[in-house]
């Protein structure tokens, strides 16, 4: 058993994570909250180029997947920098596509995978047949395809446009159902199958993303309770400030493993995959989202401000816990991970 | 990565698997915390002892096996998941021989490890007293120098299983402190609870049951050979004890699983399919107790079990999963979930009740979950020093605060 980060993984994260960095993201998540994609396409082609967008895609369409623990650690970064745009609908459509080529059916993977992988392509999804699918896609007015799977069907489609364009609570995420083509590119229970697959990988990537976001909001307010002074001492000196704190550094420390447990077992294409993402998604959500209000309060009421860089965090942190899972629909599918 | 185990560690969970199946006892013993239950709880360690499985991963020659952490870890996979009776050693197998093995020489441990191993001499912790509790370093307990060692006096509370156990370990005041400094000048030493000049008055913690005990000491003789590490150091001995109590030794993730099992049994047997409430708490369950079994495969592939400050997130973890646990199945149960573990009706021969109200002790013990919040605060996450201007927290060694991360 080596149930660890191995050192490239760490350093992919270290390389990732110093690039983002400087990547000065806030004002990226701030353009593209606007309506201005410029600033987030420049990271976006970055991201592509260290290779995050093939780590679910096989070799033979340009990627160098599946790789589910690299996808822990890259989109753990893409969450801790609040990277916006479709990362996570990229990873469902590439585990969709990928799933489909499995199963024999390599037109589409070959059309589109290589673009992707390289960034020549920007893809969204929305799966609302499948687990924790939404009838909304993410970012559609921004994409070069999206993939749709109608609910009830086994048909995938690629969409002809989309209806209005609607705000989420995290201001940079923009949604839209969209509409779908005459005829389907795709049909046949491998469809349902591959929705399903790419369902999974996509709450996996969400569960990551939402573990950078709570670290993200942890080592902020931190940062901020250790200065901010009041009745002449640090208010991070204060044991309500550092009790809450500490409940939040528990919740992060134990939905890491977690998150990893899914890796391996997406790795594995074990059948209780399914389970071990969900407990991954809902205790991600759950610490994530505990680690944005804990923030919020102790910032006080400069936090509860859009022009305060944390407002960046705390809507990602509410609209990842209601993106592919619901707390509720997580916590249904766990019962069976212990049943031998 | 992988959660991969070698045909060497899956040959050591069947034959575990095997003999326990063979061994535990078909009906539950009666309470540990009872005259007659810990006396079963004694015999059973004597038979866990014979098949060399008190203590897997000592070294063969005090008793052991020789496993590595991982295989403890699966050991006690397999122990809970058979219904295997509570440890009644466990205050010695999981605090005072990790502590022995870090601090002790080795004459103690060929002297005390084997005693232990096989049950013979079942050990009860003395720290606490009336009026240090959280604030362990403001103790009066004393040790004061006599000819060939040292003779202890003072009062000791809330020592668990000290009831009916053979010997404590605890912590003395031997040397005066400097100011601000009350860390220093204690020592740790073992003593017989039977010995001359001890008394040991026994206390009935909620449900009635003795499981615990008040120690009284006037001039009780110590030899030497009974002080575990340098007299004066004792803090630093009691830390690595601590260490232990908090992190994954006393409580181990097996525990939780084979708990959160049972619980779906429960749920599955006994719930409304539509009351997605209780539902939900009991998918908390599996949830929490799946990271507690891959938190501490992530121990094993590392280098064991949590360092320096990080058994208090540990702690904090359990003690509220277990709690919340119990209560999950004390409500499942209906107008059953009132049921005393004693009474002739108790669901699972009592087994939610009596959890339960060992739960409840869970973030009172080992540092109270205020105090290990404290450390998390000023010691993982770097805030500022609140309840104790000089010296250190009654939770560890002064060490400069940085922000840490685990390792990955």
């Amino acid at each position: 058993m080596k149930f660890v980060l191995g050192t490239e993984q760490r350093d992919f994260a270290r390389v990732l994570g110093r690039m983002l960095g400087a990547a000065d993201t806030p004002a990226a998540v701030r353009a593209w909250a606007r309506g201005d994609h410029g600033p987030g396409l420049a990271v976006w082609e970055r991201v592509a180029r260290a290779g995050v967008f093939g780590l679910a895609v096989p070799e033979a369409f340009g990627g160098a997947g599946p790789l589910p623990a690299e996808v822990a650690v890259a989109f753990t970064e893409l969450g801790r920098y609040a990277v916006p745009g479709p990362a996570v609908e990229t990873v469902a459509v590439t585990a969709l596509l990928a799933r489909l080529a499995a199963e024999g059916r390599t037109v589409l993977a070959q059309a589109w995978l290589p673009r992707v992988c390289e960034g020549g392509a920007l893809v969204t999804a929305a799966l609302p047949g499948a687990p924790g699918g939404s009838p909304y896609a993410l970012d559609a007015d921004v994409c070069d395809a999206v993939f749709v799977v109608p609910a009830g069907t086994d048909d995938l489609f690629l969409a002809a446009g989309h209806g209005p364009v609607q705000p989420s609570l995290d201001p940079a995420r923009w949604l839209a159902i969209p509409r779908c083509g005459a005829e389907p590119v795709a049909s046949g229970r491998a469809v349902r199958e591959a929705a399903r697959h790419a369902a999974d990988w996509a709450a996996f990537a969400a569960a990551a993303q939402l573990l950078g976001v709570g670290s993200a909001l942890l080592e902020r307010t931190v940062a901020y309770v250790r200065q901010r002074r009041q009745f002449g001492t640090p208010v991070g000196a204060f044991q309500a400030v550092k009790h809450r704190l500490a409940d939040t550094r528990v919740g992060l420390e134990f939905a890491g493993p977690l998150v990893h447990g899914a890796a391996v077992a997406l790795s594995a294409g074990a059948p209780g995959a399914a389970a071990e993402v969900a407990a991954a998604k809902a205790a991600a959500s759950d610490a994530a989202y505990a680690a944005a209000r804990a923030a919020l309060q102790l910032h006080g009421a400069i936090g509860y401000t859009a022009e305060h860089d944390l407002s960046l965090w705390l809507g990602k942190a509410r609209a990842l816990r209601s993106a592919w899972g619901s707390p509720a629909g997580c916590r249904a599918r766990t019962l069976d991970i212990f049943r031998e | 990565m992988d959660l991969d185990f070698t045909p060497g560690e899956e040959a050591f969970r069947a034959e575990a698997r095997a003999w326990l199946a063979a061994h535990v006892p078909r009906t539950p013993l009666p309470s540990l915390e009872t005259r007659e239950g810990f006396a079963g709880h004694r015999a059973w360690e004597r038979t866990l002892h014979a098949g060399r499985w008190s203590a897997v991963s000592w070294p063969p020659a005090y008793g052991g096996r020789g496993r590595s952490f991982l295989e403890w870890l699966v050991f006690e996979e397999e122990y809970w998941a058979a219904g295997a009776p509570a440890r009644v050693s466990q205050n010695g197998i999981g605090l005072l021989a990790p502590t022995l093995f870090e601090h002790g020489t080795e004459e103690q441990r060929a002297r005390i490890l084997p005693a232990m191993a096989s049950g013979e001499t079942v050990w009860a912790q003395a720290w606490s007293e009336p009026g240090a509790g959280s604030d362990l370093a403001s103790l009066r307990s004393v040790a004061v120098p006599a000819a060939g060692g040292w003779r202890l006096s003072g009062q000791k509370a809330w020592s668990s299983r000290a009831a009916f156990a053979d010997r404590a370990f605890g912590l003395f005041r031997s040397h005066p402190p400097a100011p601000g400094r009350p860390h220093e000048g204690l020592t740790y030493a073992m003593f017989g609870l039977d010995a001359p000049g001890v008394t040991v008055r026994p206390v009935a913690r909620l449900d009635g049951r003795p499981a615990f005990a008040e120690i009284f000491l006037d001039e009780v003789f110590v030899p030497e050979r009974d002080v575990v590490g340098a007299p004066g150091d004792g803090w630093r001995v009691a830390m690595s004890t601590a260490g232990s109590e908090r992190g994954l030794a006393l409580r181990s993730p097996g525990r939780y699983v084979a708990a959160a099992r049972r619980l779906v049994a429960l749920w599955r047997a006994a719930a409304d399919p539509g009351d997605t409430a209780l539902r939900d708490r009991v998918a908390d369950a599996v949830v929490r107790a799946r990271a507690y079994q891959l938190y501490g495969y992530g121990c094993a592939s590392a280098a064991g079990g949590p360092r320096g400050a990080e058994p208090s997130l540990t702690k904090l973890f359990w003690s509220e999963l277990d709690l919340a646990l119990h209560e999950t199945a004390l409500d499942l149960l209906g107008p059953y979930g009132e049921l005393a573990a004693a009474a002739d009706d108790a669901p699972a021969h009592g087994a939610w009740a009596e959890g339960w109200v060992f739960a409840l002790a869970g973030p009172l013990y080992a540092g109270t979950n205020e105090i290990q919040r404290d450390i998390v605060a000023e010691r993982l996450l770097g805030l500022p020093r609140g309840r104790r201007p000089a010296a250190g927290p009654p939770g560890g060694a002064d060490t400069p605060p940085a922000v840490r991360e685990r390792p990955a």
